[in-house]
């Protein structure tokens, strides 16, 4: 098992004036590839700030992040652009697709930052749109979907680049449970294809269908 | 870079009447530009080419100072009379012709038809020598007419046509102030610009004006070197020759040349002006944009952390937003120019108008600075916003 993702103490303090609120404290975790981990926990205990520490896109006041072997305490802020476009697939919980755009522009939309030519942008998005069974929504717009066709378009978007890791923000968090397991199958089919998942959720249904649940409480891994 | 461009073009037709209602303030700069600076040359290759037209030796004695403390031919007393231009003929006389004339209007008559607001010049029997007169029917009055006082009129074709309809007017006798004229040539047609009926005027001997007008001052002295090397010494000689009797103040000598670079130094200051003040609106459609684009900076806010969790570096969020405001500016002084230009044209049908292309760069190129000035701020505000609360603004 190879790792792809290796916490080492790592800790988070917010300041604002003479209050310092510390999010996470001493976080020690290792996610290997081809696993799926639901992260839960209450509101408040940390998890989401776990996950914008894995997104890259906050950055821990202490404590050595690896991605895929690559130390990213000391990259500026193009290089951890490009390495969230080529190694992370983010999933949100209100999809964030683009409005008055067609589902096929909004996933091809990862791919204009990694510098590809329209015509191969458009084979690609068309490729993973079919991955998630949409190739016939190509030219919708995100307002003729439904909520779980839009959070198909989104998880498409993720996959487009090819990244290693999805990583997915209560992604069944605005759908109905129908279209939420739905959501979850695909999840568990990319797994098997060997992507590596890591799913905040606060729904201990949902989290069920990982294969590994770390629960979070007060900044501290239970 | 193309991409850039489209999803600029893109999200401006999403906004189709917030965008023309930004880039209105670019479109009237733009247009006021191009159309006053048109104008103001239309004014300046007018009057150039009138000028011009006079003849290249021309020299001009006016009343007054020019580039003096006081303003020529204005307020201070005219003190140009016939004796000076006597006396310049006299000791001119084997190196220039020199003719005088008088100006004011009046009211002509015939039968029970009317002509307000004619141009009356009262100009001597060798104006013809001196400044071209073209006819096409009838002659000019000769010096001895000119100057026996006899009532003999030139007329212009606007005149012709408003007294004696498409009867000859040749023989017939005019009423002009109340004394009767006997017109016996008419002038071929010199066209109006800027309103004035150039041809909406006539030429009645010297002496014959002067009396019943009471004119005893002149408006002009033309001189006419014999050759076009000694312009600059009759200019010399005239000048001495007047300040005999008039103070330095009292008169300007001005060659063809001297006065063409008058002109064109008044409608360069006047484009200046002009222009200025239509660039104004420029700036002030400028900030127009900046407002929109913080605007729409704002309300893209969860679009701009979404575009950076998905790849897109700070310079890549504030290129997008840049190049939306210059396409905005751009789309603005594209517009602008279409509009300056055709109005332009459709002035140019009435007045004389040209339509310079140092107007269209320049309006065009400020147009798109402004949009670079005022679209750097809101760029750089997308381009710093932190993606994680970016995307968690509602």
């Amino acid at each position: 098992m190879k790792p792809v993702i290796i916490l080492k103490n790592i800790t988070k303090i917010y300041q604002s004036g003479e209050l310092s609120f510390r999010a996470l404290k001493n976080i020690n975790l290792t996610i290997n590839e081809g696993d799926f981990t639901a992260i839960t926990g209450a509101s408040g205990s940390g998890k989401s700030t776990l996950m914008n520490i894995i997104g890259l896109l906050d950055i821990p006041t202490s404590g050595t992040f690896l991605l895929d072997n690559v130390e990213t305490s000391k990259l500026n802020d193009n290089q951890l652009a490009k390495l969230r476009n080529q190694k992370i697939g983010f999933i949100f919980q209100s999809f964030n697709l683009l409005p008055r755009t067609s589902a096929i522009d909004n996933v091809a939309l990862p791919l204009i930052y990694a510098k590809i030519e329209k015509y191969e942008r458009l084979e690609k998005a068309k490729i993973s749109l079919d991955l998630v069974g949409l190739s016939d929504k190509l030219k919708s717009h995100p307002n003729q979907l439904s909520g779980g066709q839009q959070q198909r378009v989104a998880i498409a978007r993720a996959l487009v680049t090819n990244p290693q890791i999805l990583l997915a923000d209560e992604p069944t968090g605005n759908l109905d449970s129908k279209s939420g397991f739905e959501i979850m199958q695909i999840f568990k089919r990319l797994n098997k294809e060997g992507k590596t998942i890591i799913m905040i959720t606060h729904e201990p249904e949902i989290a069920k269908h990982a294969k590994k649940i770390i629960t979070i409480k007060d900044g501290d891994i239970l | 870079m193309t991409e850039t461009m489209s999803s600029a073009l893109r999200s401006i037709l999403a906004n189709r009447l917030r965008s023309i209602l930004t880039i209105l303030g670019i479109v009237i700069g733009v247009t006021s530009v191009i159309l006053l600076i048109s104008l103001v040359s239309g004014l300046n290759s007018f009057i150039t080419s009138q000028i011009e037209g006079l003849g290249s030796n021309l020299i001009f004695v006016i009343p007054g100072r020019i580039g003096g403390s006081r303003s020529p031919g204005g307020i201070q007393a005219n003190r140009l009379i016939l004796q000076d231009a006597t006396n310049l003929q006299k000791q001119l006389l084997d190196q220039a012709k020199v003719s005088a004339v008088v100006q004011r209007t009046s009211t002509l008559k015939y039968n029970n038809k009317l002509d307000r607001g004619v141009a009356i010049f009262g100009v001597q029997g060798n104006y013809p020598d001196i400044i071209s007169v073209k006819l096409t029917s009838g002659k000019f009055f000769n010096d001895s007419e000119a100057n026996s006082g006899r009532k003999v009129v030139v007329i212009g074709p606007t005149v012709a046509s408003t007294l004696f309809g498409l009867t000859s007017p040749i023989g017939q006798s005019v009423d002009i102030g109340g004394l009767k004229y006997k017109v016996i040539g008419l002038t071929k047609s010199r066209g109006s610009t800027f309103g004035i009926d150039q041809d909406n005027s006539v030429l009645i001997p010297l002496t014959a004006a002067q009396k019943q007008f009471g004119l005893d001052r002149l408006n002009t002295i033309y001189i006419s070197a014999n050759n076009s090397e000694q312009v600059r010494k009759v200019q010399a000689e005239a000048t001495s020759i007047l300040k005999k009797r008039l103070s330095e103040d009292d008169f300007s000598v001005q060659t063809q040349e001297q006065t063409l670079s008058t002109i064109s130094q008044i409608t360069s200051v006047l484009s200046l002006a002009l222009g200025g003040i239509a660039a104004i609106s420029l700036i002030v459609g400028g900030i127009g944009i900046m407002n929109i684009m913080l605007v729409s900076v704002t309300e893209r806010t969860k679009e701009i952390g979404l575009r950076k969790a998905l790849g897109a570096r700070p310079t890549d969020i504030r290129n997008q937003f840049l190049i939306e405001a210059i396409t905005l500016s751009g789309l603005g002084g594209l517009i602008g120019i279409t509009l300056g230009i055709s109005l332009s044209l459709i002035i140019g049908l009435f007045l004389t108008t040209t339509i310079t292309w140092w107007s269209i760069v320049l309006s065009f190129g400020f147009s798109t600075l402004v949009g670079i000035l005022f679209g750097v701020m809101p760029a750089i505000r997308a381009a710093r916003l932190n993606p994680i609360q970016a995307l968690r603004y509602e």
